[in-house]
């Protein structure tokens, strides 16, 4: 799908398979599955230096070429955000962030007031603002207007692996958008993958899913045919649903 | 002088800079941010930039998340 760009922010990426590195045990397991995946955005955490956190995973990275996207995973309020923004981009020099601002920590679900400050904020900052956001028609119109640069609904919260729970705000989203549709969090296998491309998301965000398969270079490879097919599927245009049946062999009278 | 590191009590010189806290620490070269007090202090301003007593100094790098 060379011919098939994902444009963010005027910027073009061939893959619209986007992964999160969150979850995996083993860095070579991690490194093979990004490769499998065929990704060229993968995202990581930016933490306290002391904290015994998986580091290296910026060398794996930077020797495949693909590119990282700092997160703001766990923070709670606009200014912790908007700060560890600015840390990731001083630590990675990429004024591109995906946005997460949590409620609490048993939903992991964004608290739709403090993201939108933050990302009003970091906007005006000059970043590229990627949100991760809750599947809210409204909301995600509103991070547009503000200047997001993409936006990205949930499927279901964070790691349950429950799948796109209301795939019509997913539509809604995405008859409404301006800016690219990117599907984060809550997907759990390669058909709930395909299903957020055949609703016209722009692409999909996953770690979960495929860093706690049991086999997670082949969930990666499976997750990057899911979402070609997906997006295929969506551009071809599926045929309607229809109650009775509808012989696709000539009539034998 | 007594200022705080990643949450913990540090004994640094007079003086110390920023710098100092990183070479410390073992950082390496790349990947790696610092917030003084709550602001970002750009990596050419580290050994510019002289800690007070009971600074908070954060240091952070990338890790696997997301």
């Amino acid at each position: 799908m060379a011919d098939d760009p994902l444009i963010i922010a005027g910027r073009e990426f061939g893959s619209r398979l986007i992964l999160g590195t969150g979850g995996a045990d083993n860095l070579a397991v991690l490194e093979r599955a990004l490769l499998a995946a065929q990704t060229e955005l993968t995202t990581v955490a930016i933490r306290r230096m002391d904290t015994g956190s998986r580091t290296g995973v910026l060398d794996v990275l930077m020797r495949h070429g693909i590119e990282p996207l700092p997160n703001t995973a766990g923070c709670r309020s606009a200014a912790e955000a908007v700060l560890t923004a600015q840390l990731g981009a001083e630590a990675l020099q990429t004024s591109w962030v995906k946005l997460e601002v949590i409620a609490d920590d048993h939903t992991l679900l964004p608290d739709p007031i403090e993201l939108l400050d933050a990302a009003e904020q970091l906007v005006e900052a000059g970043f590229t603002v990627l949100p991760y956001t809750n599947d809210d028609p409204v909301l995600a119109r509103r991070l547009a207007d503000v200047g997001c640069a993409a936006v990205m609904p949930l499927g279901s919260p964070i790691g349950t692996g429950l799948g796109i729970r209301n795939p019509h705000n997913i539509e809604m989203i995405v008859a409404q958008a301006t800016v690219p549709v990117v599907l984060d969090a809550g997907i759990g296998t390669a058909s709930e993958a395909a299903q957020a491309m055949e609703l016209g998301c722009d692409a999909v965000l996953l770690a979960t899913a495929v860093t706690r398969a049991e086999d997670p270079p082949r969930m990666a490879e499976a997750m990057r045919l899911a979402v070609q097919a997906g997006r295929h599927a969506r551009l071809a245009g599926r045929i309607p649903r229809r109650f009775w049946a509808q012989a696709s062999s000539p009539d034998r009278r | 002088m007594t200022v705080t590191v990643n949450g913990q009590p540090w004994e640094l010189p007079d003086g110390a800079t920023v710098a100092d806290v990183l070479h410390r620490l073992g950082a390496p070269a790349r990947g790696v941010a610092v917030a003084l007090d709550g602001a970002v202090v750009p990596r050419a301003q580290w050994a510019h930039t002289p800690l007070a007593v009971g600074a908070s100094v954060d240091v952070v790098t990338a890790v696997q998340g997301g």
